[in-house]
């Protein structure tokens, strides 16, 4: 372990919280954000934030008066929903690289009916749309404020 | 000592490069130092599937989280809007969004009209050609005949409607308000050697299709053919003068951080309202005590940003989601003074229409509306793709007491002191959000939208940075005559937003490459006489 990176009780927690802020969903075929992928990418993509989510994991040790993980779940609930209430910057900091490594996972892409590409160079189709939609709008006199 | 050269343009983003390509045909030795670098469109964020997350990390807007070896800190924590910028060749122009709208003929004359701030001295019919060379050069989309605006015509046809602007359209319509397509500073066709929009749906942070027009790509390439000399990874610290006042060149750390002195007949200032505010403060002598041209006091003071708000809701039809540029259409409804509604000027709506899945979960949440567990999932799919939402853009009146100062702890990586920004927002203004977000939601609610919520003020907003070296008459009263050049150094100019009187309601790219365009048309006009 270094500055950069979490010990194996960070990530157990880390794990543990990210699964209860995205859990799987069987209607929907997606795995929840403890998947071990997920959860590789979300320790990898720390980087600069990586201050901020030590620290929001601490304040849930605190709150958790121990080990997170190894809480039940009733009383894992109840401390992630005082920390998202209580946990402030460091807290939204870490629930957001959560969602931005979940919803770029394969299966939730193919889930949400999304290609697995970024967006350049395929690019993605617009229609123009109905552009007769402006005809009441071209219809108006000009409304611009004359100076003179 | 390097070789003197006639022009000396500090900085290559959206008025730099202007000025720049107009004054090559003058054939003077010009010169622009650009504290930033090249960018590589291979290297933009839409490359990889990464690209939602870069925007917090090495595509941030605030250069105090992005943190490139370019940037330089700055000490906005007394301001509820924090300073967004860009720092390379095309500046901020690599980082907008690209809405291109141009300032209307009353905002040159508010205090005519209305009764507060000041007029310009300059009005929009002497902007008028200059605009329209701008929109060529850079390649606007948009659609003649906008009944909000004198006659105008777009280069380019305008970005397409898809299903979020048609819903829109629909929506307005049934209100009654006026829309029209914004001018964008998009290619939709081919256009002087750039490669037409294809829907890559995250302009801000960069295009990777070289269809949005930054400078780099639409400037320069002109520019530099036409002789100009573009130096990179090169900091100016300070502008020096000499025994008579007068500008001699500036000192700049080199791209191995060397001090060097660039001599220089004239010096053009190109660094936007922050940036060119920070120069003339931190370029203070024996002679300039206060800082370089700012006898009247007023380098770095009425800062006006634009405060921003946006309004969003879900509709049950499927929007554009994550396809298309997030621009597409604006409302200048309200736009104009009516005194009625309890405040002075007016606003303009810009509908925006994409947004990146992940980045949908991440909004959706910091607001509240997606659940941490049970629900989770049934929430988000009713979200994602299902987004309309409008910003708001507020005139911003100037004031005094919004300014820029020189940080007495904060330095950049080479010793020079930061920016400092102390803003409140103006109670004109406030009132002006009220109103501009209780008509936001009569917008969402006509078309059906559910979970309306608004952000007020857009925390990272500052995008727009203008007025800290006012133009004017008056010498006690502005920085900058009527063509741009100081009131106290006959050879210095300023060409970026810090020269805006006031802000109009509008983004103001367009209309700061138009005064870019004019100051150098007025440069070369008095050629023989610049300095009298």
């Amino acid at each position: 372990m270094n500055d950069k990176t979490l010990s194996a009780a960070e990530i157990a927690d880390l794990r543990s919280l990210a699964g209860m802020i995205v859990p799987p969903s069987a209607k929907y075929g997606v795995p929840s954000a403890d998947d071990d992928m997920i959860v590789a990418d979300i320790v990898a993509s720390l980087g600069r934030d990586t201050d901020h989510v030590r620290a929001a994991l601490a304040t849930l040790r605190t709150l958790a008066g121990g080990p997170f993980a190894e809480l039940d779940a009733e009383r894992r609930n109840d401390v992630a929903v005082k920390l998202r209430a209580e946990g402030g910057a460091p807290v939204r900091v870490l629930t957001r690289i959560v969602l931005l490594c979940y919803y770029r996972d394969d299966r939730v892409m193919l889930s949400l009916g999304l290609e697995l590409r970024p967006p350049f160079p395929k690019g993605h189709t617009v229609e123009q749309g109905d552009w007769s939609l402006l005809d009441p709008v071209r219809a108006r006199k000009p409304f611009w404020r004359p100076v003179s | 000592m390097k070789d003197k050269v006639d022009v000396l343009i500090i900085g290559s983003g959206a008025s730099g490069a202007a000025v720049a390509w107009s004054l090559a045909e003058t054939k003077m030795r010009i010169l622009c130092l650009e504290q930033g670098d090249w960018m590589k469109q291979s290297d933009y964020p839409t490359n990889g599937r990464d690209y939602e997350a870069r925007v917090f990390s090495d595509y941030a807007t605030s250069p105090n989280v992005r943190q490139r070896a370019s940037d330089y800190p700055i000490n906005d924590d007394d301001s509820p809007i924090k300073v967004v910028n860009f720092n390379a060749v095309g500046g901020s122009t690599v980082m907008y969004t690209a809405h291109y709208p141009r300032m209307h003929p009353s905002d040159f004359k508010v205090r005519s009209l209305d009764g507060v701030a000041d007029d310009w001295p300059i009005d929009y019919a002497t902007l008028d050609p200059f605009f329209a060379e701008n929109d060529r050069m850079t390649g606007v989309s948009g659609l003649a005949g906008d009944p909000a605006y004198p006659a105008h015509s777009p280069p380019m046809p305008p970005l397409p409607l898809g299903k979020s602007g048609a819903k829109i359209g629909k929506t307005m319509n049934g209100l009654g308000w006026h829309w029209w397509p914004s001018d964008s500073a998009v290619a939709t066709t081919e256009y002087d050697g750039r490669s037409p929009c294809i829907n890559l749906g995250h302009c801000t942070p960069a295009c990777a299709q070289g269809a949005k027009a930054s400078t780099d790509i639409t400037y320069w390439p002109h520019a530099i053919r036409a002789g100009v000399e573009l130096r990179t990874n090169c900091r100016v610290r300070e502008i020096v003068t000499g025994p008579d006042g007068m500008a001699t060149g500036v000192i700049y750390y080199d791209a191995d951080g060397k001090e060097q002195f660039q001599p220089a007949e004239v010096v053009i200032l190109a660094a936007n309202g922050v940036g060119t505010a920070r120069l003339l403060l931190n370029s203070a002598s024996a002679r300039f005590p206060n800082g370089l041209a700012n006898s009247s006091g007023l380098v770095g003071k009425n800062l006006m940003f634009h405060p921003w708000a946006q309004v969003a809701g879900y509709v049950d039809e499927p929007m554009d989601g994550h396809r298309g540029p997030p621009l597409c259409l604006w409302s200048q409804e309200f736009y104009e003074t009516d005194r009625a509604r309890g405040f002075l000027r007016g606003f303009n709506f810009q509908f925006v229409r994409t947004i990146g899945v992940a980045t949908e979960a991440v909004n959706a949440e910091a607001n509240g509306l997606l659940p941490w567990g049970e629900g989770h999932h049934d929430t988000f799919r009713g979200m994602v793709g299902h987004r309309m939402q409008v910003g708001i853009c507020t005139e911003d009146l100037p004031e005094e007491h919004n300014r820029v100062t020189l940080d007495p702890v904060l330095k950049d990586s080479h010793g020079i002191p930061a920016p400092k920004i102390d803003y409140t927002i103006g109670e004109n203004t406030s009132r002006m959000l009220d109103f501009a977000i209780d008509r936001g939601r009569v917008i969402l609610t006509a078309a059906g939208a559910r979970n309306i919520h608004e952000t007020r003020p857009v925390l990272y907003g500052g995008w727009h940075l203008l007025g800290t070296a006012r133009m004017g008459n008056d010498p006690a009263r502005s920085v900058v005559n009527s063509w741009g050049r100081t009131h106290d150094v006959k050879n210095l100019f300023i060409v970026d937003g810090s020269i805006f009187v006031t802000s109009g309601g509008v983004n103001p790219t367009s209309t700061i490459q138009a005064l870019a365009l004019y100051i150098a048309d007025s440069i070369k006009q008095r050629l023989a006489t610049l300095f009298d």
